[in-house]
């Protein structure tokens, strides 16, 4: 099986929630919506307070170029337009709104579940309907998809690659709607390669899916011969873009440059079914899958929850046990965030809601490093992690950007190996966001 | 054997008149021509090369005193108003007086007054726990504890006091060198003038979240309320984004907005104590 060439760990994958079948999350009373769901400036509010929406309805507008409408998750009335916090306590404007009991859809909205096979739309009315639809790339980043698939002038995309590794450990979503819903993404995948003109799609899946890798090859080898199905190996970071395109294709992508600088687009498999829902069914992204799991209680779920719901009401009435726990992970453990408010809400990107026990989130006492050099053999980038760290902790600018600290994807498998338990990882992700901040600054030759 | 070293000496004599003049000549041809101004200026300054002056050391700034016609835009934080004169008088030039100015920490969010609700286990640097998160307590703005100001300081001028697990200034050897300014993450710390018999007041909060959600995770926050403005004979209160602020040129420090604070919120450093204000922060308290 296909991987990429350089380091990669292999953590216990824990895909404890693999087994359960998405479920949908009842409605709570209320669901608070970001106005910043995506990389880019946050969206500018459209509603007022007081307002009836209908579910569906666009009440954020996109502003400025990377930016993506929001849109009501459920019908009600708009009680505030006011600061919240986010997962990681920062006051972010929030639209709050009260449900109601009616649950109006706005007009045009295909409820059914039947498959629509037929794409009727040109490349430029696709891609304005999903920037209209507010669709964001689900696979982390948040960056919205309308623009990856409006390449920049200039430039050529020969394949359009649909990222199905989901190698974080725990999480289970993207394996449950490649297995429940693997038309859907198929469909998904085509939509996009009319938009982007490319003849040829591949998938990527990592080997530990085998019913997802068998359930979406079985209709593509039928109905869809210009998709092809990879199985990868299973190891992490393949789900980094730049990891699966050389996992895929063997194409290296340059340093400080975007996979479409290599002919490439990648795309995560919800990404495909929420273009799928945008583009068949007229269906604006309101709704995600959230895998809840964790080892220290039974409950393993995965969710279809509304962006805008309450964390701690999905804790509460999944009925989680209080005790054991002691952190509260958005996304896997190897590159989600610890939420420090649980009042936050679920945005469009959440993939997972992880719960640790005190135990198991303790980081080691750091010691000295023993120049075992284990960082360097897993650094997927090739980078070498333990004088990065040195080099941050000295401030010297300079020798970071010399040893390519701008290239760390932040998978954290440096951190993950030390023996040592140094903290790598965070020392260097912010000598790279310095050090990035110094390349933007500086004048383009 | 005694011609081999005849010959030795000879010819390393005469290589070494040989380079010399090469040298000499060199030395003549690229001969640069610096002002000797600049190093008389520079050991007037304090060699500190703590780059307070927005010069990357101390003779960056002699030469940038050199060149400039006018020394107002140019300051010397650790040598001060003393230096700056020997300066201004050494090249001939007008003194300009400049207040003396100390660090101050506006943040008075100790774990008493701001209750801790997560634990951070990351690495002990404000700059990284800056990147990851907004701090263990409810307040998004104060200070995190970490103390990178005291790192920087070259001074000895800044240290974490245990006991409120915030930064402390010591004012008599702090120089206003900017350092703790540019390595808080947060922006708490800020230059201010000394004021007369170092006397001054100033909002120690940085709260920028209306009034409920700051008095919520702080109880000593700014909440925004406009007492402070109303009380201030001078103008020098402003208020924006729910955040008072004092501007130390207009502040004649007569301690009217102290005791109107419903947070305590101002503080007032050096002043003799006053009872009436005594009572009331005893009270509150």
């Amino acid at each position: 099986m296909k991987t990429f060439s350089i380091g990669g760990i292999h953590p216990n994958d824990n895909k404890l929630a693999a087994n359960s079948p998405i479920e949908q999350f009842p409605l709570g009373e209320s669901v608070s919506i970001s106005l910043s769901q995506h990389l880019g400036a946050p969206a500018e509010p459209i509603v007022s307070k007081g307002e009836r929406v209908k579910c569906g309805q666009l009440i954020a507008k996109a502003s400025g170029f990377i930016s993506a409408n929001i849109h009501s998750s459920v019908s009600g009335v708009v009680k505030s337009i006011a600061p919240h916090p986010d997962i990681i306590g920062n006051m972010v404007p929030h639209i709050t709104i009260d449900v109601d009991s009616r649950q109006e859809w706005i007009d045009g909205v295909i409820e059914s579940n039947e498959i629509l096979r037929e794409i009727h739309l040109n490349p430029k009315e696709i891609i304005e309907r999903i920037a209209e639809m507010g669709i964001v790339g689900l696979g982390g980043a948040s960056f919205p998809t309308h623009i990856k698939l409006s390449p920049p002038p200039g430039k050529k995309a020969h394949f359009l690659i649909i990222n199905g590794a989901e190698c974080e450990p725990y999480i289970t979503s993207d394996y449950r709607i490649m297995v429940e819903h693997p038309e859907e993404i198929l469909i998904g995948a085509k939509i996009m390669m009319r938009a982007l003109g490319v003849p040829k799609c591949i998938i990527g899946i990592e080997g530990n899916k085998r019913p997802a890798i068998e359930a979406i090859d079985g209709i593509a080898s039928l109905k869809y011969p210009q998709i092809k199905v990879v199985p990868l190996k299973t190891r992490y970071p393949q789900g980094g873009e730049k990891q699966l395109i050389e996992a895929l294709l063997g194409r290296e992508v340059p340093s400080m440059a975007l996979p479409i600088d290599v002919g490439v687009v990648v795309q995560n498999v919800a990404t495909a079914l929420s273009v799928y829902e945008a583009v068949q069914k007229n269906r604006p992204l309101i709704e995600n899958f959230i895998t809840v799991t964790g080892t220290s209680h039974s409950i393993q779920k995965n969710l279809k929850v509304r962006v805008g719901t309450k964390i701690d009401s999905i804790i509460e009435k999944l009925e989680l046990p209080q005790e054991p726990l002691m952190k509260v992970i958005s996304g896997g453990p190897m590159m989600g965030k610890a939420i420090s408010r649980l009042e936050a809400t679920t945005l469009k990107s959440t993939s997972a809601l992880l719960f640790l026990t005190a135990k198991e989130s303790k980081r080691g006492e750091e010691s000295n490093c023993i120049r075992c050099s284990k960082c360097v053999e897993a650094c997927p980038m090739g980078l070498e992690p333990y004088l990065l760290n040195k080099l941050a902790r000295a401030n010297r600018d300079e020798d970071l950007e010399e040893n390519m600290v701008q290239d760390c994807i932040e998978c954290g498998s440096c951190s993950y190996v030390c023996p040592a338990n140094i903290p790598l990882l965070d020392t260097i992700r912010l000598s790279k966001s310095k050090i990035l901040k110094l390349l933007r600054s500086r004048p383009k030759k | 054997m005694s011609s081999t070293i005849f010959i030795t000496v000879a010819a390393l004599t005469i290589l070494g008149f040989v380079l010399a003049l090469i040298l000499y000549l060199v030395a003549q041809r690229f001969y640069v021509k610096e002002d000797p101004r600049i190093d008389i200026v520079e050991s007037i300054l304090p060699g500190a090369n703590c780059g307070g002056c927005g010069y990357a050391g101390c003779r960056a700034f002699a030469e940038a005193c050199v060149k400039e016609e006018d020394l107002s835009s140019l300051f010397c934080p650790v040598g001060g108003n003393e230096v700056m004169a020997k300066v201004a008088d050494s090249l001939g030039r007008a003194v300009v007086e400049k207040k003396a100015q100390v660090a101050v920490v506006r943040c008075s969010g100790s774990c008493e007054n701001r209750a801790k609700t997560n634990h951070y286990d990351g690495y002990t640097s404000c700059a990284v726990m800056a990147s990851l998160y907004s701090g263990d307590t409810g307040c998004s703005w104060g200070c995190l504890g970490h103390g990178d100001c005291v790192a920087v300081c070259e001074f000895d001028a800044i240290a974490m006091d245990p006991t409120t697990n915030l930064p402390v200034v010591d004012q008599d050897n702090c120089t206003a060198c900017g350092a703790c300014v540019k390595a808080c993450p947060k922006e708490i710390i800020e230059l201010r003038n000394k004021g007369p018999k170092n006397r001054r007041i100033f909002v120690s909060c940085v709260n920028r979240e209306k009034g409920g959600v700051a008095k919520r995770s702080c109880a000593v926050a700014c909440i925004g309320c406009y007492k402070c403005q109303q009380a201030c004979p001078f103008d020098a209160i402003t208020i924006e984004n729910n955040l008072a602020y004092i501007d130390y040129n207009k502040c004649k420090l007569c301690r009217k907005c102290v005791p109107v604070c419903p947070t305590n919120a101002i503080l007032e450093i050096n002043f003799p104590p006053k009872k009436p204000v005594e009572e009331k922060r005893v009270e509150t308290l």
